[in-house]
């Protein structure tokens, strides 16, 4: 690490702020000041060098105008630490007050120069300080990358570039735009910059030019260009801001075109969230419905079968974390359905055995003894794991968005979660229909007594049905540690909805809770835009509170002897 | 027979003698009651407040503990549940005789074991932020009011540094806290001239965990061509779904950033705050504050706790403030009676953990710096920005017609918690 460059990289920084842009003069006289600094150190002369220390400056304005110098110098190395400094790796060497650019390796952080990009060793912690960035910086930072990325051979890079200028537009904005267009050949990233330019032209002095506009953006199903629609039809102080009537008609059409597209794109939304939380649910339900609906248990230990399940989860992303490479880390979840299923079936034969099976037929005393039960596993997490939240990480390949347009998207972990959810129970479905143990299973739940006189150990049947309930709540626990949070209490969180979900749908009946947990799922998520999160649940629950009275058997009654004794 | 005769008669006197060191003990330690649960759903915040305290209390008694005797921990658990907290209240200064209680974290639970306090005139220190509107003669609040916290983090999103936001959500959990804060930030906005239609509110229940409707609304609201800013009153395990939805929703905090109230370090240790990387917090302290007295003190708390990974937070902070403050009104009364140090905690100074110094006001209340910091990827806040000196801690807020005429002041003439006029007029 070069240190003669020290005396006159702190000079320079607050010169180059205050002046802006005179960076080749300012390292000229940085070279005559400091003869000795400048001859040990060849690059303390370099324009880029001096910029790039410019941007360690006290104050948050001076680091702006030392980002736009550096992104005017219009130098490719620039992206690099631009790109550094919005991802908070630009850091301070405190000894030497050298800017680098350092990656956590280890304890302690592996450095490079942003000038020569070559390594330029290792320090601790302690060595070296952030370099802090603050919102309104790293959205300038887009900006300025924008403006050098969207002429990249990369095709993404080019259209995460127009979308950038788009968000953040530099002042000349409208010609990078419009020169993009011209040499862009991708017709989305084409698309997504004539929207861009239309949205700048709407404000254009030329008439013909609005009203083109207009027409190009008429199509679009976007909230952002409703809006920007929607400004050119305000009134300032008396005066439209869009002068002429006849743009201001097609200005008013437009935006009753994209509202009704976007009506119907709510209704979409509204579908798939209410599905999605339907599939939620029905995780969280199903392991219930084989031991409330087929046994008759009242387990109020159900919720922390999920959580044991949950916790599973953590226990496997850590040995992955440090026993695995890190390419095969997102794996950790599929390695963790058949743990988790695992270890909260054992904890489900546990209670069967230890609890349940000496209070059949008293679903009071069945109540409480779980609910005890319940509170000893929270707290032996507690005293296990601790009180607060453990982190799962959301593997790369269950991340993200997908955007339908309109301003719909739906986040891909709860795409995986519908999916999970659909082959789980179809798993759980086939097994019950057609294994030999799912035949047992269904000969208990009709009549014990017969069952156990055609040679039916009736209380094996038993333990593995409850271990099979309890398993799938486990395996629920894996999905909802993906969008909930992990601590001792995420079972409470759903035990009451998977009740009134087993309730509403029948008891007893896999189908039931099927249609239970998406018709409940859907009326939540229909409610919640008009009502809000906390009347919608109320009024679900009143709506339920009547149908039972209506159907005390919910949706599917099971018909038959066993099921109206 | 004989055998199991000579067993109880020794067990009997054993029993006897541990009852006997018990009382002797309990006659030369000074005793401190910590009220904070310990199970159930605060335990996640509230456990490492008692371990805090232990850490303190471990800390005066190495220096050689107060008024030369040492000081006893009494803990209890009132498990979340808040009828529980009062009885506990109640089982701390009645049977345990303790001097001094530190304690609670939800603003119903404060309400719970006020009329306790104030029955048996024990003293409280409670050490959260909270939505003030309250000033009890039994109580010291070391945590920030919202004018040490909500207002001066709005005022920063307004600023040219914050982004200038013109568009508000407010989103909180349904209860005291959020509704009172939220209730003075709608005044605060409206009087800064933001029109009605600029400012969305929304609350949820505890513990919500679907939180697509709310994030899609969000974007939507935010979709009206200005800068929007989220003001997040959103309490405990609701807090991580509704980042994870942020994240994945692809809501970058330069676009949209959310300033929560009741986020610290101790909740982000259940997040991979990568995808959180700007979004805000404020706060009276932030354990990557560069001063002295924070990195000792940082030091000395991972030798204790026996592990370099456990946080320090701004409630934690608090208790190190209230419990030093305590202690030196104790050496000053001569004494541990609650009147007596009472009166000599007005004006009591303590250096804070962020370079500057707390006092004690007479409304009960500190005065402290405010800080805002946005969250770092390895879920530590960076400060970026910082009042210039400390505020004082209102009890009742300015933006309330009926809370701005009141005045919260425990010295003579006025000796009110809520009054209009004196208690005591001079002429």
């Amino acid at each position: 690490m070069a240190t003669g460059h020290s005396m006159g990289a702190v000079r320079p920084h607050r010169i180059i702020a205050f002046v802006g842009g005179a960076l080749l003069f300012l390292a000229l006289l940085v070279a005559v000041t400091l003869p000795a600094a400048a001859q040990s150190v060849p690059t303390a002369a370099d324009p880029f060098a001096a910029a790039v220390q410019a941007l360690d400056a006290r104050k948050f304005s001076d680091k702006a105008t030392a980002v736009d110098a550096l992104g005017a110098l219009g130098d490719e190395r620039a992206i690099a630490v631009l790109q550094a400094f919005a991802d908070g790796r630009l850091y301070r060497h405190k000894a030497d007050k050298i800017v680098i650019i350092a990656d956590r390796a280890g304890d302690g952080f592996k450095l490079t120069s942003p000038v020569t990009g070559e390594p330029a060793g290792t320090a601790t912690s302690r060595e070296i300080k952030k370099i802090i960035a603050n919102n309104k910086l790293r959205g300038q930072i887009r900006g300025v990358l924008g403006q050098l990325a969207l002429f990249s051979p990369d095709a993404d890079e080019r259209l995460e570039a127009a979308r950038n200028v788009i968000a953040s537009p530099p002042d000349d904005a409208l010609a990078l735009l419009k020169r993009a267009r011209d040499r862009e050949t991708v017709s989305k990233i084409r698309e997504t910059l004539e929207t861009g330019i239309a949205v700048f032209e709407l404000a254009s002095d030329d008439r013909a030019l609005r009203l083109a506009a207009v027409a190009t953006l008429a199509d679009r199903s976007d909230p952002d260009i409703k809006s920007a629609l929607e400004q050119r039809l305000l009134e300032v102080d008396g005066d439209a801001v869009e002068p002429d009537a006849e743009v201001r008609t097609a200005l008013r059409e437009a935006v009753d075109d994209i509202d009704d597209r976007l009506a119907l794109f709510g209704l979409a939304e509204n579908l798939i969230f209410g599905l999605s939380l339907g599939s939620v649910l029905l995780l969280a339900a199903i392991g219930l419905a084989i031991t409330f609906g087929v046994m008759g248990v009242i387990n109020m230990a159900h919720g922390e079968m999920i959580m044991l399940g949950a916790y599973t989860t953590f226990i496997v992303q850590e040995i992955f974390r440090s026993t695995m490479p890190p390419e095969i880390f997102g794996m950790y979840v599929l390695v963790s359905i058949p743990a988790a299923f695992i270890v909260a079936a054992a904890f489900g034969v546990l209670i069967e055995r230890g609890c349940i099976r000496f209070l059949y037929g008293r679903p009071l005393e069945t109540l409480l003894a779980t609910w005890g039960v319940s509170l000893i596993l929270q707290q032996l997490v507690r005293t296990l794991f601790g009180a607060n939240n453990r982190e799962v990480a959301n593997p790369d390949w269950i991340s993200g968005a997908v955007a339908f347009g309109g301003g719909v998207s739906v986040t891909v972990n709860r795409i995986y979660i519908i999916i999970f959810c659909i082959m789980v129970v179809a798993a759980l479905a086939a097994f019950i229909r057609y294994s030999r143990f799912g035949l047992q299973m269904r000969a208990v739940t009709q009549n014990r007594g017969m069952a156990s006189a055609m040679g039916i150990r009736t209380g094996r049947v038993d333990a593995l049905t409850f271990a099979l309930g309890s398993g799938i709540a486990g395996v629920a626990g894996v999905a909802l540690s993906q969008i909930s949070n992990v601590s001792p209490n995420l079972g409470q969180n759903f035990i009451v909805d998977s009740f009134m979900v087993v309730v509403f749908g029948g008891v007893g009946s896999i189908w039931g809770t099927i249609v239970g947990a998406f018709s409940l799922g859907i009326v939540n998520k229909f409610l919640e835009p008009v009502s809000g999160a906390i009347l919608g649940k109320v009024i679900v629950l009143v709506l339920i509170i009547l149908f039972i009275q209506k159907r005390p058997r919910g949706l599917f009654a099971l018909k038959g002897r066993a099921a109206e004794s | 027979m004989f055998k199991s005769l000579k067993t109880i008669a020794a067990a009997s006197v054993l029993a006897g003698s541990l009852a006997m060191s018990a009382s002797a003990q309990a006659a030369d330690t000074i005793k401190v009651g910590i009220l904070h649960s310990l199970s159930g759903t605060m335990a996640i915040s509230e456990t490492a407040l008692k371990d805090v305290m232990l850490f303190l209390i471990d800390e005066q008694n190495k220096k050689g503990g107060l008024l030369g005797k040492q000081i006893e921990a009494v803990v209890v658990d009132p498990a979340s549940d808040w009828p529980l907290f009062a009885e506990k209240a109640r089982e701390l200064i009645e049977q345990h005789k303790v001097d001094v209680v530190f304690g609670n974290w939800t603003s119903v639970s404060r309400k719970s074991v006020l009329p306790v306090f104030e029955e048996l005139n024990g003293m409280l220190f409670y050490p959260v932020q909270y939505e003030g509107e309250e000033s009890s003669r039994n109580i010291f609040y070391t945590g920030a009011a919202p004018n040490q916290q909500a207002i001066p983090a709005v005022e920063y999103l307004m600023s040219e540094d914050g982004g200038e936001a013109k568009r508000w959500v407010l989103a909180g959990t349904d209860y005291v806290y959020p509704r009172t804060t939220n209730k003075i930030l709608e005044a605060f906005l409206k009087a800064k001239g933001v029109p009605a239609e600029d400012i969305m509110v929304n609350y949820t229940p505890f513990g919500h965990s679907d939180w697509q409707t709310i994030v899609s609304d969000i974007k939507k609201f935010a979709a009206a061509g200005k800068k929007t800013a989220v003001v997040s009153t959103i309490n405990g395990d609701a807090n991580v779904p509704f980042y994870k939805e942020l994240a994945n929703q692809g809501i970058k905090a330069e676009d949209i950033p959310v300033v929560a109230f009741s986020v610290g370090e101790e909740e982000l240790a259940g997040i991979d705050t990568g995808p959180l990387v700007g979004h805000l917090a404020a706060w009276n302290y932030f354990m990557s504050v560069d001063a002295p007295e924070n990195d000792a003190l940082i030091s000395k708390w991972h030798d204790f706790i026996g592990s370099d990974k456990r946080v320090f937070n701004d409630p934690m902070e608090a208790h190190y403030i209230g419990f030093n403050m305590w202690a030196q009104a104790v050496e000053q009364a001569g004494s541990t009676s609650v009147d007596a140090v009472r009166q000599a905690m007005y004006g009591q100074e303590v250096p804070n953990l962020t370079g500057g110094v707390a006092v004690m006001n007479t409304n009960h209340h500190l005065s402290k710096p405010v800080l805002i910091g946005e969250i770092q990827d390895d879920g530590q806040f960076a400060t970026v920005w910082e009042t210039d000196g400390v505020v004082v801690g209102d009890a009742w807020s300015d933006f309330i017609p009926e809370s701005a005429k009141l005045t919260a002041d425990w010295t003579y003439p006025w000796v009110c918690g809520n009054c209009e006029k004196p208690k005591y007029l001079t002429n």
